[in-house]
């Protein structure tokens, strides 16, 4: 390194060189893959809602076309419990819950975020008939490291819990990460959420065997199984899709 | 043009000899995080390798005329890059390995293999001998994250890449899985352990008491 290569005009012009260069590899990168990875992540999320609809047997591997075929996104006014119109073009419900023109503020729930969209997205499931059989509602909550995001799948009574699947999450793996376990997954099969119109659904140690309200919660991962409980609690109690499922305007 | 035997030393010394993890103790961080499941290890290994010997490659190409004053700086810029481009290849073709391993792409920048190599070895090396010695640091950081990957995936789940040897007893088996080793920091006791073997069989690494 000698002192001739030090001077102020040479290192400025090399600091900028350098620069320009990697700024333009690094912006060719990230815009000659953008739809690739657009593509994948929208995939990503159809193959978790295609398999909360029980599809995934019939998809064999054809995500896409499944979903294009047997699945319908709606909207919801959840205070309502109407279908309504997209508040607005590509409507995400996760970012509308932190925009102050489209959320609510929550008060009293353990579930974990402090406000909530006014409008959920929902997915209905059809058969080939074009007849309404199941609906799969987004969920989340906190968990024991941070929110689990998931989609519960009711069947068309707005009652009958088909599936509860998990696609992001920070659980320890092993323990709290086995909601994500299909033996887990499969206790919620025919689960019922209202008992005389109140939520009735409950995560609960030792649940009984035949009983429709109970599922056993996740040995060492209690305040795991207590997030699960507490999401189901909020998204299927009036500050959720209560009012949604109980008028099922899915059937008219 | 260094000669076959020099080549070899560069790119094989760092798997056992000169190991980046057991005898320079750079770049644990992540071997703690990502070895739960050995495919995000394997995928892992493949992203720093990647970006370790194309980080040496271009900084030993233009180390003649980086101002020693802002060195650190340019290699920071261009080691950033690199792993943006990888972290941005990993998200449109392995979309699910790219979820899991998440921030840990993103902190190849700060892995103390990448700057360690390429202030010591790129900085006064030729192009080629540099991408070497990045490919052979890889491997050695590769050797240690497969073989703890592997411990804490069959131990922890009894599964090698999703394939199931010792069945669960969740899922009807007999195997109890291991959940400490599931842990990210039991990864602690494992390299320990690599540690302590690799200066079993080679004893002149044990550092001299003080």
């Amino acid at each position: 390194m000698s002192a001739k290569k030090e001077t102020l005009g040479r290192t400025v012009g090399i600091v900028l060189a350098v620069c320009l260069v990697c700024s333009i590899v690094v912006s060719s990168a990230a815009v000659g893959l953008r739809s690739l990875q657009e593509k994948n992540a929208e995939l990503d999320k159809q193959t978790n809602i295609v398999e909360a609809a029980g599809l995934k047997e019939i998809a064999k591997g054809d995500i896409a076309g499944t979903y294009d075929k047997y699945i319908e996104q709606r909207f919801v006014d959840l205070a309502t419990g109407e279908f309504v119109e997209a508040p607005s073009e590509d409507y995400n419900m996760y970012k509308a819950a932190k925009d102050k023109d489209y959320n609510e503020r929550v008060e009293n729930t353990a579930v974990g975020f402090q406000t909530k969209p006014k409008v959920a997205s929902v997915y209905l499931v059809k058969n080939d008939a074009g007849e309404t059989t199941r609906i799969v509602l987004p969920v989340h909550g906190a968990g024991l490291w941070d929110l689990m995001y998931g989609f519960l799948a009711v069947d068309a009574d707005g009652n009958t819990v088909r599936e509860l699947v998990y696609y992001q999450h920070k659980e320890t793996p092993g323990l709290g990460g086995e909601i994500q376990n299909p033996s887990w997954k499969a206790k919620w099969d025919g689960k019922q959420l209202y008992k005389d119109g109140e939520v009735a659904i409950a995560v609960t140690k030792g649940a009984k065997e035949g009983n429709d309200y109970q599922v056993d919660a996740l040995s060492g991962a209690t305040l795991t199984s207590n997030g699960v409980q507490n999401t189901l609690a909020f998204w299927a109690g009036r500050e959720g899709y209560a009012k949604f499922l109980s008028m099922q305007n899915w059937k008219s | 043009m260094a000669d076959t035997k020099e080549m070899k030393k560069v790119l094989f010394g760092p798997v056992l000899d000169n190991n980046p993890i057991a005898l320079q103790v750079l770049g644990i961080c992540s071997a703690l995080a990502i070895t739960t499941k050995l495919e995000t290890a394997l995928v892992m290994s493949l992203a720093l390798t990647s970006v370790v010997a194309f980080s040496n490659l271009f900084i030993s190409m233009i180390r003649n005329h980086i101002p020693s004053s802002v060195r650190i700086i340019i290699q920071m810029t261009i080691i950033a890059s690199l792993v943006i481009v990888v972290d941005q290849i990993l998200k449109a073709f392995s979309y699910q390995i790219a979820k899991e391993l998440s921030v840990f792409v993103g902190l190849i920048i700060t892995n103390c293999i990448v700057m360690g190599r390429a202030e010591a070895y790129a900085m006064k090396s030729p192009p080629f001998m540099s991408f070497l010695d990045g490919i052979g640091n890889g491997l050695g950081y590769s050797f240690i994250l497969i073989v703890i990957g592997t411990i804490k995936e069959l131990a922890g789940f009894g599964t090698i890449l999703g394939f199931e040897i010792l069945p669960l007893i969740q899922n009807g088996g007999w195997y109890q899985g291991n959940g400490l080793l599931i842990l990210p920091f039991s990864s602690f006791f494992l390299i320990g352990g690599m540690i302590w073997f690799i200066r079993t069989i080679r004893p002149e690494q044990v550092e001299p008491k003080e």
